[in-house]
């Protein structure tokens, strides 16, 4: 990597830099008051990153359940898939840079590089992967400053963990104002709900999955003929996922 | 930290580097995906963040005071706030501290 090419991507990922640094606090500031070290919540940003999950995963690295884990992360995760697609094309010609830009495809960084024209006379696969390693180090860095004051945290740290709630109640927030169709919405949070009632609080989340899958695949005669579960500029994205702002939803 | 947390923390991690690296192993020639994955794919983000807003309560106890209330209100407080601002660092820094200091009295 060279400057020119750093220099150039920066600006561009000014935006992404105050959500990261609040964000990734947050993460190590909840990583370091459940007892985790530092090197573990440092080593998820760097070989996860992926904002929601490693929030969800806080309390499964305490469990024995690795399997459920997995689970989960292709649930949470499943929308990358739209980016890759998205991004097939321009990360295409990346070179060597290929397989990190696709390792650290956030929605962030999605929205930075799918945006943005390369500036000319730079290398398009490196200024994407200028791009990409700005904000991952970003992450990285806050995720370490958090867990620094996390450990060095004199007050009473009792729900911390609420940060975790209310990034997920600001996500959901967020993707219910963005779309028509709340039906998605309502069957998870239904599903989950019975199922935490029947299974309680240790073993729900497997069926939970599995319910809600079988729900939507059930559901889809309905919510593909409604017609209004899609925005017209919407393009690849899910309406509420749409990251056209990356400083709004700040979470890789 | 013990043997189960770094299986764990491998599962996350595969499960992500799966999710990310799929489209492009297996939509080599620029193809749409098949009409039932991008269905799931749309539809499943907003309901398995209904499941993870669940899932955030798991361990709280409706049956007894102090009922669930500092969660739900301090939960509805971020809703409110995100809806309000559409900013991620209001809707979470706030109902945090809000719960915190909740916790603290109560």
């Amino acid at each position: 990597m060279d400057w020119k090419t750093l220099r150039a991507a920066f600006p561009r990922t000014v935006p992404v830099l105050m959500g990261y640094l609040f964000l990734g606090a947050a993460y190590g500031v909840l990583m370091a008051s459940a007892g985790y070290p530092a090197a573990l919540a440092v080593g998820m940003s760097a070989a996860v990153y992926a904002g929601s999950m490693q929030f969800a995963a806080v309390p499964l690295l305490a469990g024995a359940d690795p399997l459920g884990a997995f689970a989960l992360t292709l649930l949470v995760n499943v929308r990358h898939i739209f980016y890759g697609v998205a991004m097939l094309g321009k990360y295409r010609g990346a070179g060597s840079w290929r397989p990190y830009l696709i390792f650290a495809l956030t929605d962030e960084t999605f929205a930075v590089n799918s945006a943005g024209q390369v500036p000319p006379g730079l290398d398009a696969g490196r200024f994407y992967g200028a791009v990409s390693l700005l904000n991952q180090s970003y992450w990285v860095l806050a995720t370490a400053l958090g867990c620094a004051l996390g450990a060095a945290a004199r007050f009473d740290t009792r729900g911390i963990s609420f940060v975790m709630t209310a990034l997920f109640v600001s996500i959901f927030t967020g993707q219910w104002l963005d779309s028509p169709e709340h039906r998605p919405a309502l069957a998870g949070l239904g599903a989950a709900a019975v199922c935490l009632a029947l299974f309680g609080p240790d073993s729900f989340m497997l069926p939970a999955m599995g319910l809600i899958v079988a729900l939507l695949l059930a559901m889809r005669p309905w919510l593909e003929g409604s017609g209004g579960t899609e925005k017209p500029a919407a393009g690849p994205l899910p309406a509420g996922n749409r990251p056209d702002d990356p400083g709004e939803e700040a979470c890789p | 930290m013990n043997g189960m947390t770094l299986a764990v923390a491998a599962a996350v991690c595969a499960g992500t580097v799966l999710t990310r690296f799929l489209p492009f192993w297996l939509l080599p020639a620029n193809k749409p995906l098949p009409a039932w994955a991008a269905y799931l794919a749309r539809v499943l983000p907003p309901a398995v963040m209904g499941l993870l807003v669940v899932y955030c309560l798991k361990d709280v106890s409706f049956a007894a005071a102090p009922f669930g209330l500092p969660e739900l209100a301090c939960m509805a407080l971020a809703a409110a706030l995100y809806a309000w601002k559409r900013n991620m660092l209001l809707s979470i820094a706030l109902p945090t501290a809000a719960y915190m200091a909740v916790l603290y009295l109560l």
